[in-house]
């Protein structure tokens, strides 16, 4: 007799232990193809997952095995032509019937790769890992959105479905004890009496008053059966209460030069460090805001869509894009209950007399107020007087701000990692 | 017993249902007893094909330890199996009690008649009868012990860390094939045993290391006493003799080490047995299905699919063919099943002369008598006939690394029979593939060093990662291990250190 079982429904993950080892094992490797893969690829399709490729002499297990060399003798089928005793040349390379006993692949000289797929998640986790928001820091909020609701012991009113049952009929136990006891303490004297009445010699045993001790026993008895089993006021109920959770809120302001002079190249790769940030930011922190403003001669707060997608361009006065982002901290971002958050990303061109307005602006209206400005300066000319005037603010609050520069796509990646890198000192 | 009483067909689809499934295993199962197949009972698991790619990953077992190259195993498959590039086995088959059989919910009901016959009372019963799963295996015990051996190492790695059980599994891993007793029968395994003497077995092997390694002087018996070895007889066994003597190891890792080499010793006899067993279980699913075809069971449209999918399974391709990789095992297997089969049944004078015991008998009982009783190696030796020869084409070349040239060293004639016969048994041999290597001697009274030594066969050095596998022995023996390739002669040709040692001696 044999039984016919239905696993179709059992996990189906039961490898997905130790296909986690073998990614934990070969981290560095598969780190490597996702950083390659970065550059590659261009700004839609990031996100998706990706192959890894490892050269097979980094993953085989050695065993012991024959080399070449000695004396062989190895049976073929097929014979076609050969005599006993034919003689020929050795095929060269891994032609012909070389082959031998079908485990050839793994061990030949053929240096072949091992190649496989990794997942989106899995892609995203390589990408982000050991990256952080800087200085992020827990804050109480007034308008706490979430709660949590936590056991607080036990309460005397509450709705029947929060009802302790047990809790309940221990308090019923106690009062009935408590308030019956006079009459038991009654009851066990009068028995007592009665026995030793009862105990007496025939011929003396007084009826009547045994009689007398039954009835008062009976009535003691009545009143002490007649305290209620349970009572209202025996009722427990669990107490639960609603504990507001202190939270990590943070607000990331992503700045961006639409400009004339920020060429497409310049445009794209701001839009690809954008976009990392996005999925970094997305990823990681479950509760944050974004702010997109897009500046040329005029700042705008646009939303995601416009931000990455449309296409505008003017003069530059970056002043006004930080004017805008001060702006807005004061009106909705106060820095008592926000981790406040600034990436800019620009070709450094700015206006000539601007310059300085943003360095008075960041170290007056900005700086003070955030956790971290991150600026990247995407260019392959020379700096411009915005840049310098960003090194001073750079020497003013080293901690706070922070300032990059990319000259191609390739240098996103690097440099967007070492914006966020964890820190060991933080300031949390 | 055909024709007369034609019965209507089990099914005519090709869809397949839990009823259908079992109303097939009933037949092949009646057929399968009327013809003498002994089997543990079945347990027939319906599967997806990933699962299927699970099973396949962790070497074939409902449940095993983890570790990343069963990781490697399953994403090399997945992608495979994606790309297009292979398809999965039809089955899988566990030599336990109750046998576990998978059957993928993709296939026809066809293919899971085919793999019912194949794997549900061809394997089971070879599991059953052969005298290595006999000897070698307890199929009663094998999936407690697994639960065992996972739950144990996943109590070492919270215990001891990730990556220290996974370096101790490597090392392991490396010398698994070394990890296998060849002739004794070692103590049977229950879980239940295990767990129990444990925790004893720990504390044995350390008190008893302690008289090993000490280092308290003994009395002098004579100053030339002569040099004895430990051990005494080399040992072939290396993960035991690591287990059992390595000075460093801590008592969990003396388990690890010891639950790889009981799961080594349970392959070991399917490693030996490969073409035996599915040409065993090939020969019977063909004959079991033949047999519910010759009762009016299954119909013309069945027996198209089924033979198709057989014919494509015991294909050979000749040697000079693209797809060449060496004898397929189901094609020799199968075709020596049905060569002893006609030479019970229809022997010619060649038969005869070649097989007197056996030409003219009840091929049922010669049949069992070859399951039984053999294994690769010897089967060939025993049963495979000229005729089989003839009809593969066989021939032999001779590789010899100090000739310019190959040689065609015997082929399917008069003169070379024999030959052929004995090279492709000795092809057969675990001996002779695999290098031998055993532990020669420990300097118990020096720097605690291990000596390998490796007997070379038919002139054949080592290959080129041995240095790799010495790591490993290193990292659990503890202390220098040097390998020594030794001739018949006795002649030492090579010697391979680990740690490597300083090449100084080259430069004076």
């Amino acid at each position: 007799m044999s039984y016919i079982i239905d696993r179709r429904l059992n996990a189906k993950k039961k490898s997905t232990v130790n296909r986690q080892r073998f990614l934990r094992r070969y981290k560095q490797h598969i780190k490597r193809a996702v950083e390659d893969a970065i550059h590659d690829r261009s700004i839609s399709d990031i996100e998706r997952g990706g192959e890894v490729t490892i050269p097979r002499r980094d993953i085989s297990e050695p065993i012991f095995h024959h080399g070449k060399g000695g004396r062989n003798t190895r049976i073929y089928p097929g014979n076609k032509e050969f005599v006993t005793g034919d003689e020929f040349q050795r095929p060269q390379g891994g032609g012909g019937g070389g082959a031998g006993q079908g485990k050839a692949g793994n061990q030949g000289e053929g240096e072949d790769n091992f190649t496989f797929t990794i997942s989106q998640d899995e892609f995203l986790d390589f990408m982000f890992e050991d990256l952080e928001l800087p200085y992020l820091v827990r804050k109480q909020l007034k308008d706490a959105t979430s709660f949590e609701t936590r056991r607080a012991g036990f309460s005397t009113s509450g709705s029947p479905e929060k009802l302790h049952i047990v809790r309940s009929l221990r308090a019923a136990h106690a009062r009935r004890i408590a308030l019956g006891g006079e009459e038991r303490k009654e009851i066990r004297e009068l028995r007592k009496q009665l026995w030793e009445l009862e105990a007496l010699p025939v011929g003396e045993v007084p009826h009547e008053e045994i009689q007398a001790l039954r009835d008062k026993i009976a009535e003691l008895d009545k009143k002490a059966r007649r305290l209620p089993f349970i009572d209202d006021f025996d009722l427990r109920y669990n107490n639960l209460i609603r504990v507001p959770l202190p939270s990590s809120k943070a607000v990331m302001f992503c700045v961006m030069d639409v400009s004339g002079s920020m060429t497409q190249t310049i445009k794209d790769i701001a839009k690809r460090f954008f976009i990392l940030l996005y999925l970094f930011l997305q990823r990681n922190y479950k509760q944050i805001e974004l702010v997109f403003v897009r500046h040329h001669t005029h700042a705008k707060e646009v939303d995601e869509q416009e931000f990455f997608y449309s296409r505008e361009t003017g003069g530059t006065i970056v002043s006004s894009a930080l004017q805008l982002s001060a702006d807005i901290i004061d009106a909705r971002y106060s820095p008592a209950d926000w981790n406040i958050y600034v990436a800019q990303a620009s070709d450094g061109d700015n206006w000539d007399g601007d310059s300085a307005t943003c360095s008075d602006l960041l170290m007056k209206r900005i700086l003070k107020k955030v956790q971290y400005f991150a600026y990247v300066e995407i260019t392959t000319g020379p700096h411009q007087n915005l840049w310098y005037e960003y090194e001073q603010v750079h020497d003013a609050f080293p901690d706070e701000f922070a300032m990059q520069h990319i000259t191609d796509a390739g240098e996103i990646y690097p440099v967007f990692r070492k914006l966020f890198e964890k820190r060991t000192e933080g300031a949390a | 017993m055909s024709g007369s009483k034609k019965r209507t067909p089990i099914s005519t689809g090709s869809e397949w249902t839990f009823d259908l499934i079992e109303d097939y295993d009933r037949e092949i199962g009646r057929i399968a007893k009327e013809l003498g197949l002994d089997t543990y009972r079945n347990q027939i698991e319906v599967i997806t094909s990933e699962q299927m790619m699970d099973a396949y990953a962790s070497i074939g077992m409902p449940l095993n330890y983890s570790h990343w190259s069963f990781g490697k195993q399953f994403v090399e498959t997945e992608q495979n199996y994606k790309r297009g590039r292979m398809g999965l086995a039809y089955e899988i088959v566990i030599n336990s009690d109750p046998c576990i059989a998978y059957l993928m919910e993709e296939n026809t009901i066809t293919m899971q008649a085919l793999v019912i016959a194949h794997a549900c009372y061809g394997h089971n019963s070879f599991f059953k009868g052969n005298y290595l799963f006999q000897t070698w295996t307890d199929a009663t015990a094998i999936i407690d012990y697994l639960l065992f051996a996972k739950n144990y190492i996943s109590q070492c790695e919270e215990r001891y860390g990730l990556d220290e059980v996974e370096q101790l599994l490597d090392s392991c891993h490396a010398l698994m094939n070394y990890g296998v007793n060849r002739y004794k029968r070692p103590r049977p395994l229950t879980a239940a045993e295990e767990r129990e003497r444990q925790m004893a077995r720990e504390e044995y092997i350390q008190r008893h290391l302690n008289d090993l390694w000490n280092t308290i002087p003994r009395k002098e018996v004579s100053e030339e006493e002569k040099v004895v070895r430990y051990p005494k007889e080399p040992e072939e066994n290396l993960l035991y003799f690591i287990e059992k003597n390595a000075p460093l190891l801590e008592p969990w890792q003396r388990e690890v080490i010891r639950i790889v080499r009981k799961i080594a010793q349970y392959f070991y006899p399917q490693k030996q047995t490969q073409v035996m067993n599915e040409g065993w279980a090939t020969f019977w699913h063909y004959t079991l299905l033949h047999q519910l075809y010759d009762e009016g069971l299954v119909t013309d449209g069945f027996m198209m699919e089924f033979l198709h999918s057989h014919s494509s399974v015991v294909y050979q391709p000749p040697f000079d063919s693209p797809y060449f990789s060496g004898i397929n095992p189901y094609t020799l297997g199968y075709n020596m099943f049905q060569d002893i089969r006609r030479i019970c049944e229809h022997p010619t004078d060649e038969d005869r002369e070649w097989f007197p015991d056996i030409a003219g008998s009840n091929w049922i009982e010669t049949l069992d008598n070859a399951m039984r009783n053999y294994k690769d190696e010897s089967f060939i030796m025993q049963y495979l006939s000229p005729r089989l020869m003839r009809e593969l084409r066989l021939f032999a070349i001779l590789d010899d690394a100090e000739r310019p040239t190959l040689r065609v060293d015997a082929i399917h004639d008069e003169m070379g029979y024999r030959r052929l016969r004995e090279e492709l048994s000795a092809q057969y041999n675990l001996g002779n593939r695999e290098p031998n290597i055993q532990v020669y001697n420990v300097n118990v009274r020096g720097d605690r060093s291990l000596t390998l030594r490796h007997y070379i066969h038919n002139g054949q050095p080592l290959g080129e990662s041995t240095d790799e596998v010495l790591k490993h022995v290193h990292r659990l023996w503890g202390f220098d291990v040097q390998l020594e390739s030794v001739t018949p002669k006795n002649e030492l040709v090579q010697v391979y250190h680990c740690p490597p040692k300083e090449v100084s001696i080259e430069l004076a």
